[in-house]
């Protein structure tokens, strides 16, 4: 299924909670509303047409330019992106969530994102991993602990704004 | 194959005790690096297991944002560090696909053939080191003899042995030697004059045809080997379902029956490299007589299934270089595009996957204009395929954990980047 038919089941099933279609590019996405994913990505597993067995790839990028120098900055928001593939019908799909980088505004305050887990096992890693380095809370995830970093580091290295520490139980970071 | 302490064939007595956490690794031989099994277990049955990883956690997609991607090849070497071509050549690919860069016939060639030797190599530890894990140690040297020779040929390539960033964006970064001294290890083995100088297609022609019949000796020495069996056959069932839903790739996938291959099934940037060749994809359950027959105690899933799979991958890639190396004589156009160290990448976002040994290597980029891309992702199929030893180790001895472990054929420094 291309995915212009996959956009057009799932707006005629989630409506407004589906934003976008973006075509024109390499990859084409569909961005979905945060509060939506967990609800979409069930649908999209389990519908008989649709069938996505797998999740390729669960991954986040945080979008705050730091180079001054820049003309165009971009827009500061993170975004969690979805690789899913069906090895039954063989397509693909993309999706992505975009939230503000910070909940409410508050800095410190990881944004939240419902959790995918319980839809694909890996999900469960995955999300660990887009917690530790990026710094996004997914709710209702089973067990949201870091996985590479240590348990007591702070802070989330694949943010942009993330600054090195200097000391980490005694080794010198600089 | 899920044990119960009431199950009278395996516990005779009771051998409940109060349970105990045991630490499993990061130092233990059989986790294959710094993986760490927290196990906890009643007697000697384990109710749950719980890896800890990123002992090896190096930071890599940081370091990549702050490199142009000519100059984070070297850290797709260190991923992976049992197939590092394997490596390169997803990233490359990754790269080539943002910018819109279609690789001459030659350079597709030249990498299908370093892809597959590198393959072979892989496979090769893997099977040494699953035997080691079981407790056999000779066929580690036999597959150690035979890597010998791989790796003396890749270091006539590109100079380095294990970490070789030779496939680059645009093609390789040299074509293959004319001339070179024969390897010790195949001199030695084939019986020929250690000073024979040849060129390298003829080398690798001579390993091959060394190499092909000794995969019958492999599964004699270990495949059929009954202790070998015994403690592979019907353990760590993995259900199809389960491993598409916990996101494992390459034999561990195939193992549970579903066909899948990225050089047949993935994006055309990718599988137009291995247009026309002719080869089989070795999926699980095996009718195949070949080699003497199946073992009966085997089942779909099980560990023995994903082992086999990459002795029958072997075999294949075998046949794979042999097609190769009859085309590339004849193969048009350089083996290398020019690409920039500074190259400026567009404004777009590209997610690429290709069939590595260990699985289905994922590298996601995003461009902003810069010759850094804003963000890479190295998406690791060792970190999908370990995930899913949680639940497969339920209720398994304490021993059958690094026969499952083993089976999945991990390498931490792909899992921690």
């Amino acid at each position: 299924m291309k995915i212009e038919e996959i956009y057009q089941r799932l707006v005629s099933r989630f409506g407004d909670s589906i934003r976008e279609l973006k075509t024109g590019v390499k990859d084409p996405w569909i961005e979905v509303a945060s509060t939506a994913i967990a609800d979409v990505s069930q649908f999209l597993r389990t519908e008989s047409d649709l069938k996505f067995e797998a999740l390729n790839d669960l991954t986040a990028a945080d979008w705050l330019e730091t180079d001054a120098k820049k003309k165009t900055p971009c827009d500061p928001h993170v975004e969690v992106v979805y690789h899913l593939y069906s090895y039954s019908l063989k397509h693909t799909c993309k999706l992505k969530v975009k939230v503000p980088r910070w909940k409410d505004g508050v800095a410190g305050e990881l944004p939240e994102i419902p959790s995918v887990a319980h839809v694909w096992g890996i999900g469960d890693w995955h999300e660990r991993e887009a917690y530790d380095l990026v710094g996004i809370h997914f709710t209702n995830h089973p067990n949201l602990r870091r996985i590479l970093c240590p348990e007591d580091w702070e802070g989330h290295p694949l943010r942009k704004d993330y600054e090195f520490p200097l000391e980490y139980h005694g080794v010198r970071g600089k | 194959m899920s044990l119960t302490l009431e199950d009278p064939r395996i516990v005779e007595f009771d051998v409940r005790t109060d349970e105990m956490l045991v630490n499993m690794g990061p130092q233990h031989p059989s986790t294959h690096g710094v993986l760490r099994l927290l196990l906890r277990t009643d007697g000697e049955i384990v109710h749950e297991v719980t890896p800890h990883i990123g002992y090896l956690h190096r930071c890599a997609e940081k370091i990549g944002e702050n490199l142009s991607p000519p100059q984070w090849i070297p850290y797709t070497d260190r991923m992976d560090y049992l197939a590092a071509m394997n490596m390169n050549l997803g990233f490359s690919l990754a790269v080539e696909k943002l910018i819109g860069m279609e690789v001459p016939e030659k350079a597709m060639t030249l990498r299908v053939i370093i892809g597959e030797l590198n393959r072979i190599a892989s496979h090769l530890v893997g099977m040494g080191a699953y035997g080691l894990d079981l407790g056999t140690f000779s066929p580690f040297l036999y597959a150690f003899r035979e890597r010998e020779i791989i790796l003396d040929l890749l270091e006539e390539v590109c100079g380095a042995r294990l970490t070789y960033s030779y496939i680059t964006i645009g093609g390789t970064t040299h074509d293959l030697p004319d001339q070179i001294t024969i390897p010790p290890g195949l001199a030695q083995l084939t019986e020929r004059n250690p000073n024979l100088q040849l060129s390298w297609i003829n080398a690798l022609r001579m390993f091959l045809d060394w190499m092909g019949p000794r995969i019958k000796e492999y599964h004699t020495l270990l495949t059929r080997n009954a202790i070998f069996v015994r403690r592979t056959a019907g353990l760590g069932i993995l259900s199809p379902e389960m491993a598409m839903s916990y996101g494992c790739t390459g034999p561990v996938l195939r193992g549970s029956g579903v066909d899948y291959d990225l050089r047949r099934d993935g994006e055309a940037i990718y599988t137009r490299m291995y247009e026309g060749y002719n080869y089989k994809i070795p999926v699980a359950p095996f009718s195949d007589p070949a080699f003497g027959g199946i073992p009966q105690e085997v089942k779909l899933g099980d560990n023995w299934c994903r082992f086999f799979v990459r002795m029958m991958e072997v075999a294949q890639s075998i046949e794979i270089i042999r097609q190769a190396l009859d085309r590339y004589p004849s193969s048009k156009g350089e083996y290398r595009l020019p690409f920039k160290m500074n190259q400026k990448l567009p404004a777009d976002e590209v997610y690429l996957e290709t069939e590595c040994p260990k699985g289905s290597m994922g590298f996601y980029i995003v461009g902003d204009g810069d010759a850094e891309p804003f963000r890479v992702r190295a998406k690791s199929s060792c970190f999908c395929n370990l995930s899913v030893t949680g639940p497969l180790c339920q209720g398994v001895l304490i021993a059958d954990i690094p026969s499952i472990v083993g089976s999945l054929d991990i390498v931490m420094g792909e899992i921690d980047r």
